[in-house]
């Protein structure tokens, strides 16, 4: 007689499972790996790897000899961890900044509330966040690409990102149509393809956006919350743009600048920080777009989704307590 | 091309595999046992009336219905009754059963056994009731609920619409899509009956729509029966819940809590219209029921028209024996069925097929963390949030599990089918389901 299994129903399962999620980000992921590879050539590859290193790593270290539980590194998120923290940082940030990171990222963001599933803040935001905080030089200064197979470079190194640019010279007193015709103000085409300073991965938005389609497509993520995130900012923007042209810079540029494309793809969808009902997420993209044009208006910093994200993800838990499905067979009187 | 009707609200789509849906029904040899469990029907179990070295004529009444629900069980087969014993049932446990030393085939002589189709319905009404209730009819859908309780309406109750539930949206059974196809005229017959029996002026029988034979073969004989119509629903798992369908065909949603009586609906299963018409028309008592017998690795797929107490082994041997590495046996489909310790377990009247999964498929994969992902709540046809209400009974926050409206999860699967991380949400929200049922029970007493 054969060994029967006994089990409760369902006795079959579908096709997905967590690894598969992981690394379908991870996948999704590729486009711009390869395009930010291309132009910060060596450096940026060294970032990367060090970064999903590290992550692995602290994962690694931290499961087996603190949590003691089975091995988890294999389930892809610490990769996907890795990859985003990388993406959040300049392409000529020293290693062993990166490595603090991965350690805020994986040691406390994520290992220290339990691990995967159990986070509530979004692990990679909160390493490039702390790390922003503690080397705000380092980590704002903005390494110029240099494609690969460009030729020989000039000597300007580092220079401001578009959005920081916009900032610094309306601080100084000056208004936008300058700003504009500055010399190391990208243009769209440079824009759209990411060839401009900024951090690692945030930059080329069309392999961005290509990604995210991706995980649509495999619905990993769903198209609501990105689209909420964009629309609010570029509603808000208009809206300030057409109050003041000459010191609100046109929405379009802000959908093209900065780490919106990153943030609303890749960092607000991450399942387990985000809320899970479709109009709670809507509502919370809605909020992180505010926010994220708030600070990029009024704040200290010319970028804002990473915090905006940040603080959402406090309202998390809020939000699904207040937004449920809806019921089958509820009673409407 | 016009998307076909189906209800809104969550659903999966699991891979079909209907290996058997071409296999005509054929009958398999009387066995030299049966086992006939006492308690087949939900409710209250019969007493049985006959004792050991009985002897006993196929149809005979062997237990009767002791309470409101509950339902006569008849003799399967002639012969001796060998004992009155405990014997282990799909639910693993050990219940009461009568077990028959098959001798010969020799038939009560009140049922009708000849191949003619009788169209004509002479009973009246209450007739038609009692007829079900004296032949042991129940649920053949797998719930087993005694059909004469459901056509009693409740008073201040009115029916608008009898429907016929040829679904079977349970990944590998055909046993319903043989029968509509053998039997088509029967059950729409059977339908009539019900029709009669609940004073309804419609009937509607679904039918997902892979099953395009079955659904013109209806349609072709439903020209004579024109009160009943064939609605061919998009292919989606659990459509064949009650609420489901009657929310997929006549777009009325059944209150949380309450019975399709409520919106004017009353659902049958294909199968139980026509163990309806061979009840009334032909006299004949539940003593048989078709079973799809399939897997990957059967040899011969086959539905099998075979009687209640027949041990599954016999079943196995028509099929050319189990195939080498089985790892699971479920008595049903794969996303409800149970799954069974032994083979010597009988069919009972709710066995719609016997389903074998190679090993590799009968091991649950390893349980990961939540990811909050919320395929679950996606997946739920009762708009419910498994993952949370798993969480609540396994932190025995039973109240508030109640409050999230656990009572209304019909155990379809869906959430644990759809769940990356593998956690068996459906295990945890039965035993929510048990305590808060208790919860409930105790608050009333």
């Amino acid at each position: 007689m054969q060994q029967l299994t006994i089990s409760g129903s369902p006795h079959i399962h579908g096709e997905e499972s967590v690894k598969k999620i992981m690394y379908s980000v991870v996948y999704a992921l590729i486009p711009a790996v390869l395009i930010s590879i291309y132009f910060f050539g060596w450096d940026a590859a060294r970032v990367l790897l060090t970064s999903v290193i590290a992550c692995l790593f602290f994962e690694w270290v931290i499961q087996k000899y603190l949590i003691k539980g089975s091995l988890t590194i294999n389930d892809g998120s610490a990769v996907v961890a890795g990859i985003l923290l990388a993406f959040n940082v300049p392409a000529n940030l020293p290693v062993p900044i990166i490595i603090i990171g991965a350690l805020v990222t994986i040691g406390i963001a994520k290992m220290s509330f339990g691990g995967l599933g159990k986070n509530p803040f979004n692990p990679a935001l909160v390493g490039r966040v702390f790390l922003l905080i503690s080397f705000p030089a380092q980590m704002t200064t903005w390494p110029v690409p240099r494609p690969l197979f460009a030729k020989a470079v000039t000597d300007a190194i580092t220079g401001p990102t578009p959005l920081g640019l916009v900032k610094e010279s309306l601080d100084a007193g000056k208004r936008l149509p300058e700003i504009m015709a500055d010399p190391s103000m990208p243009d769209y085409i440079d824009r759209l393809t990411g060839n401009m300073a900024g951090s690692l991965g945030e930059m080329s938005y069309i392999a961005l956006i290509l990604g995210g389609l991706y995980l649509i497509i495999k619905k990993v993520i769903d198209w609501q919350l990105p689209v909420s995130i964009i629309l609010t900012v570029f509603v808000f923007a208009a809206i300030f743009h057409w109050i003041d042209p000459m010191y609100y810079v046109e929405p379009s540029f802000h959908l093209f600048s900065g780490g919106l494309m990153l943030g609303a793809i890749f960092m607000a969808t991450d399942m387990v920080t985000s809320p899970m009902n479709m109009w709670g997420r809507i509502l919370y993209g809605i909020a992180i777009g505010l926010l994220t044009i708030i600070i990029r208006i009024w704040g200290a910093y010319p970028e804002g989704i990473s915090f905006a994200i940040l603080i959402m993800n406090a309202f998390t838990p809020l939000i699904n307590r207040g937004f449920k499905p809806r019921r089958f067979g509820k009673i409407v009187n | 091309m016009k998307s076909l009707k189906s209800f809104r609200l969550g659903g999966i789509h699991p891979p079909e595999n209907k290996f058997s849906a071409h296999a005509p029904i054929s009958s398999i040899p009387l066995p030299k046992q049966l086992i006939v469990p006492l308690g087949q029907n939900l409710g209250v179990a019969p007493k049985p009336i006959v004792k050991k070295g009985d002897e006993v004529k196929v149809g005979q009444l062997i237990a009767k219905a002791d309470a409101f629900i509950s339902a006569n069980i008849h003799s399967p087969a002639s012969g001796k009754v060998l004992k009155i014993d405990d014997a282990t049932d799909s639910s693993g446990y050990r219940r009461p059963a009568i077990f028959i030393n098959v001798e010969g085939d020799e038939w009560d002589e009140s049922i009708d056994r000849s191949e003619t189709i009788n169209r004509e319905i002479v009973l009246d009404r209450q007739q038609i009731i009692e007829r079900i209730k004296d032949r042991g009819i129940v649920g053949l859908g797998g719930a087993t609920f005694p059909t004469h309780i459901k056509l009693m309406i409740p008073e201040g109750k009115k029916a608008d619409y009898l429907l016929i539930n040829g679904v079977e949206c349970e990944p590998y059974l055909t046993s319903d899509h043989r029968l509509m196809i053998e039997k088509g005229e029967q059950v729409l017959i059977g339908t009539k009956i019900l029709m009669k029996a609940l004073e309804v002026k419609r009937a509607v029988i679904g039918i997902e729509a892979n099953k395009p034979d079955a659904i013109s073969h209806l349609r072709e004989l439903s020209a004579d029966y024109t009160d009943i119509y064939i609605q061919a629903l998009q292919v989606k798992y659990p459509q064949g819940g009650e609420k489901q369908l009657i929310k997929a065909v006549v777009n009325r949603e059944v209150p949380s809590g309450k019975l399709p009586i409520e919106v004017g609906c009353v659902v049958s299963n294909v199968g139980t219209a026509f163990a309806v018409y061979e009840a009334v028309q032909k006299n004949k008592p539940l003593i048989e029921r078709i079973v799809t017998l399939t897997g990957k690795a059967v040899r011969k797929p086959s539905n099998f028209l075979v009687r209640i107490g027949t041990p599954i082994t016999d079943l196995l041997e028509e099929a050319q024996g189990m195939p080498e590495f089985t790892g699971k046996i479920i008595n049903g489909g794969p996303m409800m069925g149970k799954a069974l310790s032994t083979t010597d377990i009988p069919i009972v009247k709710g066995s719609s097929g016997i389903v074998l999964l190679p090993q590799e498929e009968s091991r649950r994969p390893e349980e990961k963390p939540c990811i909050r992902c919320s395929k679950c709540i996606q997946a739920c046809p009762m708009g419910l949030e498994p993952y949370l209400l798993a969480k609540l009974a396994k932190l025995a926050l039973f109240e508030r599990a109640e409050s999230g409206k656990i009572m209304d999860c019909i155990e379809c699967g869906s959430c644990q089918y759809t769940c990356p991380a593998n956690i068996p949400l459906l295990d945890y929200l039965r035993l929510g389901k048990q305590k808060v049922g208790h919860l409930i029970r105790t608050r009333k007493n």
